[in-house]
């Protein structure tokens, strides 16, 4: 039988310790939730594929030196021959940019050439033929660029571009009812439209962040390489052969051409790297996220059993006397089980008010989702439990005190 | 006294082992978990240049109508028809347009490869206004501006690697296969954030170790090493886009007084009426002039990432304190009967208030102790969360060591004075009774 009456009149003589356990517990509650949550933010989103085959792809950054912007193409060229026939390559292309790279074109893209309103936000990526079988993309519809299609312009005068390859999240949002391919596309500010000679199963953008967030697989390849100073070879390997070629591949790009510049820091990465420095402070941030939760539920607990074992040594005659007039050892155990829970209760009731009102200050403060009631859920019921957990070694050492320590000293 | 309730307060703590290290490590935890995110918070809202910071106005005009604008702020960088009509203008103390450029040091020997390092193109006008420090030489002149001349200021680290840290003043050197004569050696100038030009950098990066005239750069059709905006298709060729609408300069003008800036702002909001006059903005001004406060902020450069763990420890620390407030109050009570004694021996309760204050304080500074080894190592590992730019910024220093062990022992002693009152009000009487 649960006795809550007796309980809760010996809780007022206790004021104190109750009140600072119930608070310990709705303040854990509070943060638990939001790093649990911001944990799960941070952390949905480190899976998601590239739509690339990201084993044996290596990516190097390079800078000309000396050499106006419009001369660049034929090195560019020259340095993809190269590469091509190197022992060891599967293909090899170049690009403004790749997948989590960080950095990129950004444009909004319509089906109408006048339309208000964007449709969709999309990036470019300027490549060429060898897009595909260097990226590992899967073409599941039309067909890839011709080697006779691959245009070349400075990227300040990119005004058109006949036809393209787009993602099937970008084929998917302009034409939801499908049949995008042959369809034309409305880039923003070229002068005349884009069809669709192709759609690949997944690309995502440059940006793994939230800025990107509502396009983040929305793609365009443009079958043009852009001339300049600034480009990325990406090179897929033959299994096995990705170790020696990220030494391999700067010798050769300096032996065919030593006038340039590639850069020290995040200069040659193979793709791997890419992904775990386009990520590290999502996954830093969970990992923080996680120590602060553990250590956390770890203080309270040890600060439950510190309290209550006091209170044990508090009541040890009042316990004895209880045993005495016949309590089992049970109905000891089960008294400070029910105290505990009790006091829980508060606990996570002001902590799951506490978690929402800091969930919505961080939503206002910090462009973070609505908290999701399964985490106050979750929360509360761990919490319950851990606080019983806490609560049972002080217990049963309650439920030990022999009925004798009634007649000790009174 | 002080001396003695100390030696009581490190016995009692020994007493009770287990409840002792559980404290110690709640309050080293909580303070540790607080110092380290807080030094990365520091680093992150870093007043770049304290004495000036309320005089260096970055300058907005919006030459977009307002749907390509973002909430009706203009955008953040000028366009270069307008950065050059205000250069002209010459209305501020100083004044600078400004770009990141990617040239290329070609190192005179020739078995040397040639060297990437950060560059701006800038005015000579940015070094006095933005107090650059000079190791040898000095910034080059307006005529040499006016002339497109080929001079570069150079940084200490590029001299030592090009020059041995010998003085260059006077010497050449080839960016990109064209000489210049360096005009002067920068010291150590590393202002973080980079308040200068946050929008291309994120406002964190390395030291910028070269300069060159903004007119001779453009002159050389050198392209931004940064972002370029357009809101239509500039047409074919480096003119037709120096003279588009696409934003890519930063622009900062230094206004010593409250009255200069709201001239400035004046001034700005009258060009922007004359362009509007002459049919280039169909919409009525709409400028701004943000100091480097305002500017970083407006830019977002202390990273969420920052706040959001600072903001997640110091609710861990609360935690922790109210975690030792319990803890305390159950040691102290637990010894009720010797505060009996005490006091029925002649003890004021403002000597049992000192001495379990004493014996918390020395809690905390154990708590402390632990806090700082915590707050090293955290530090170390600051690299793990943040991107590198910013975790080289988080050190382990003086101050915040200071900080440390005053915020470990201040917490305790708060934590400490309801179970101190407690104790305090302990009945002589009704103790030693009971016992």
């Amino acid at each position: 039988m649960l006795q809550i009456k007796p309980i809760l009149v010996a809780l007022k003589r206790h004021k104190a310790g109750t009140v600072l356990i119930a608070l310990q517990i709705a303040l854990t509650l509070a943060i638990v939730c939001n790093a649990l949550f911001i944990i799960r933010q941070r952390t949905e989103h480190l899976a998601r594929p590239t739509g690339m085959v990201e084993s044996d792809l290596l990516t190097v950054a390079n800078r000309w030196v000396g050499v106006n912007e419009a001369a660049t193409l034929p090195l560019t060229r020259t340095d993809l021959e190269a590469l091509r026939r190197m022992p060891g390559v599967v293909d090899a292309t170049v690009t403004n940019s790749y997948p989590l790279r960080g950095g990129g074109w950004s444009t909004s893209v319509n089906t109408t050439p006048d339309s208000k309103k964007e449709q969709g936000h999309t990036t470019l990526y300027f490549s060429d033929d060898h897009a595909l079988a260097t990226m590992g993309l899967k073409l599941v519809g039309g067909r890839n660029f011709r080697a006779d299609e691959i245009g070349s312009v400075d990227a300040k005068s990119f005004d058109t571009a006949p036809a393209v390859i787009i993602s099937k999240a970008l084929s998917d949002k302009l034409y939801p009812k499908g049949g995008a391919l042959g369809k034309l596309i409305y880039l923003s500010g070229l002068s005349k439209p884009s069809t669709v000679i192709g759609i690949v199963e997944r690309l995502q953008v440059p940006w793994p962040g939230n800025w990107a967030g509502n396009f983040a697989e929305n793609a365009v390849l443009v079958p043009v390489l852009l001339t300049g100073n600034f480009g990325s070879y990406l090179v897929r390997t033959q299994p096995g052969q990705l170790e020696r070629l990220t030494k391999a591949v700067p010798t050769l790009l300096f032996k065919t051409n030593r006038m340039r510049v590639i850069p020290e820091d995040r200069g040659v990465r193979t793709f791997a790297e890419v992904r775990e420095q386009a990520y590290k402070s999502d996954r830093g941030m969970a990992i923080l996220m996680g120590v602060v939760c553990a250590v956390l539920l770890a203080i309270t607990a040890a600060g439950i059993v510190g309290l209550t074992s006091f209170w044990v040594g508090q009541r040890r005659k009042q316990i004895g006397v209880r045993r005495a007039l016949g309590a089992t050892k049970h109905d000891i155990l089960s008294y400070f089980l029910t105290e505990n829970l009790l006091i829980g209760v508060a606990g996570v009731i002001i902590g799951a008010m506490l978690a929402i009102g800091m969930n919505l200050w961080l939503v206002s403060h910090f462009e973070m989702e609505r908290l999701s009631l399964l985490y106050v859920a979750t929360g509360v019921i761990a919490l319950l439990l851990l606080g019983q957990g806490a609560v049972l070694a002080p217990a049963m050492k309650a439920s030990r005190v022999p009925p004798v320590e009634a007649t000790r000293s009174v | 006294m002080f001396a003695y309730y100390f030696q009581l307060g490190l016995r009692s703590l020994r007493r009770n082992p287990l409840l002792t290290a559980l404290m110690v490590m709640a309050i080293g935890f909580g303070v540790a978990a607080s110092m380290i995110t807080y030094s990365v918070f520091r680093a992150t809202a870093n007043n770049p240049i304290p004495e000036k910071s309320d005089q260096l106005y970055a300058v907005q005009i919006a030459n977009w109508k307002a749907d390509d604008l973002e909430k009706g702020e203009p955008p953040s960088a000028l366009t270069y028809t307008d950065a050059m009509a205000l250069m002209q203008a010459h209305k501020a103390r100083h004044q600078s347009a400004l770009y990141p450029i990617a040239p290329s040091v070609i190192p005179a020997d020739a078995s040397r490869l040639p060297i990437e390092e950060n560059s701006y193109a800038w005015y000579g006008d940015a070094f006095a206004m933005f107090d650059v420090p000079f190791l040898y030489g000095g910034p080059w002149t307006q005529a040499q501006d006016d002339a497109r001349a080929a001079v570069a200021v150079i940084g200490k680290k590029l001299n030592d690697k090009l020059f041995n840290g010998a003085n260059s003043v006077g010497k050449s050197i080839n960016l990109d296969g064209h000489d210049y004569r360096i005009t002067g050696v920068i010291d150590e100038w590393d202002p973080q954030p980079l308040f200068f030009d946050p929008v291309n950098t994120g406002g964190f990066g390395d030291p910028i170790g070269l300069f060159i005239p903004f007119t001779r750069a453009v002159d050389l059709q050198m392209a931004t090493a940064g972002n370029n905006n357009c809101n239509a298709t500039p047409g074919t060729g480096w003119d037709n886009w120096l003279h588009s609408e696409c934003i890519w300069i930063a622009y900062w003008a230094e206004l010593p007084s409250t009255a200069d800036a709201d001239a400035y702002k004046r001034f700005l909001t009258g060009y922007a009426a004359e362009q509007q006059r002459a049919g280039r903005f169909k919409w009525a001004p709409n400028v701004r002039l943000r100091n480097v406060t305002d500017w970083l902020d407006f830019n977002k450069v202390v990273p969420p990432e920052s706040k959001i763990s600072l903001l997640v420890s110091l609710g861990f620390l609360l935690i922790c304190l109210v975690n030792t407030i319990g803890l305390l109050l159950a040691k102290f009570m637990r010894r009720s009967p010797e505060i009996g004694v005490r006091r029925a021996l002649g003890a004021s309760r403002r000597e049992i208030y000192l001495q379990f204050l004493i014996e918390a304080g020395t809690v905390g500074l154990t708590g402390g102790a632990l806090g700082l080894l915590l707050t090293g190592l955290g530090v170390l590992g600051v690299g793990w969360v943040f991107d590198e730019q910013i975790a080289r910024l988080a050190t382990l220093d003086g101050s915040l060591i200071v900080l440390t062990l005053i915020a470990a022992v201040l917490a305790t002693l708060l934590a400490a004075f309801y179970p101190t009152w407690r104790a305090a009000q302990v009945q002589p009487a009704w103790q030693l009774k009971s016992n």
